[in-house]
């Protein structure tokens, strides 16, 4: 019996189905990074009773109401003040009764001590305040707390706080300026 | 002479596309490797609100969603924002639960790193984003992310 030779299969039309299935894979690809605002949220309070005594001075309050207004410690004021406010606050005064306490601490990653300010934000906001005002109040305070890291890595190591790499530059600057927002437990005032 | 000329143009060599396949198999394979598949089919509508100061979500894997927004068919379920999760809307009772089976399906090493990001449309109001919060600090879930599109430098 003669030899067939194997029939050569035609490839022509693979190029076809490998688009088809590009194409398919293109479609359903969603290459979004989800980016965001992190925050952690403070454990639940067994005890509604026992409220922590702080100082007037080390707190700055900063309320929302239901139509998007601030009030800054008392006084109404705009989101593009809050920032410099905030800063101003969590910065040191030697001397100055008006604003928060301060003490020195041993920051064992950075080497040196320093003092450490007492001061808190306290964000408050009403249940008819919209979402958007509250992440610009977010952000303008998360923006104060990033620009006073910066000045600090760029005073201790010449390097924006981004730029770090090593990791303990980066929890030693974390440590000595944590973000100290604090988010009052919501109350029902009434009235939407 | 120019009969010659014209002859020699005419016959442009076929190009060889036998590589095409492979080329085409190399773009296939990067996108089915990149692909996440969409997990759920939102059900409410969610304009992101803009931030600045904002970080990456690394690890998509140890991330649950909570979506807040107003139902996209308004004319059968309103324009107040609704809670959704997975595939249904929600309510602000269910979230213990959901977050206890978000972690039921997490390796026990992971599950002390799970994020919750909530996925909330800028014009809902902070009453029910509140309660959520307080449903997930009783949950224990206290690693949340406020999602955000990054953008708006207004200086």
């Amino acid at each position: 019996m003669a030899k067939r030779a194997a029939p050569e299969i035609n490839a022509g039309s693979m190029a076809d189905i490998a688009f088809l299935l590009l194409i398919f894979f293109l479609v359903t690809t969603t290459m979004d990074v989800d980016t965001g605002i992190t925050r952690k949220l403070p454990p639940p309070v067994e005890n509604n009773d026992e409220d922590i005594d702080v100082k007037d001075r080390n707190v700055l309050k900063v309320l929302i109401n239901s139509h998007d207004r601030l009030l800054i410690d008392g006084k109404p004021g705009d989101v593009s003040q809050l920032k410099q406010i905030a800063i101003d606050f969590m910065s040191i005064h030697p001397g100055d009764e008006s604003y928060p306490e301060f003490e020195p601490r041993m920051i064992e990653e950075l080497g040196l001590e320093r003092d450490m300010s007492k001061g808190i934000i306290s964000l408050k906001n009403d249940r008819g305040t919209s979402y958007d005002m509250y992440i610009t109040v977010q952000n303008e305070l998360a923006s104060a707390f990033n620009q006073m890291k910066d000045e600090l890595s760029q005073q201790l190591f010449g390097l924006k706080y981004a730029q770090l790499i090593d990791q303990k530059k980066i929890k030693g600057i974390n440590k000595a300026l944590p973000v100290r927002i604090s988010e009052a437990e919501p109350e029902d005032i009434g009235g939407n | 002479m120019s009969r010659f000329k014209t002859k020699k143009g005419k016959g442009s060599p076929a190009i060889n596309t036998s590589s095409l396949p492979d080329i085409i198999f190399m773009l296939l394979f990067f996108f089915m490797v990149t692909t996440v598949m969409r997990e759920v089919s939102l059900k409410v509508k969610l304009k992101l609100p803009q931030a600045t100061e904002v970080q990456k979500l690394e690890k998509k894997s140890l991330v649950s969603y909570i979506y807040i927004g107003p139902p996209v068919k308004s004319n059968l379920y309103g324009t107040n924002s609704r809670i959704q999760l997975n595939d249904t809307f929600a309510n602000v009772d269910d979230i213990q639960e959901f977050v206890a089976k978000e972690r039921e399906d997490r390796d026990e090493a992971d599950k002390k790193f799970i994020t919750t990001s909530l996925k909330v449309d800028g014009i809902t109001k902070m009453g029910i984003v509140t309660d959520v919060k307080q449903e997930l600090r009783k949950a224990g879930a206290l690693k949340i992310n406020y999602s955000t599109r990054k953008g708006r430098d207004k200086k």
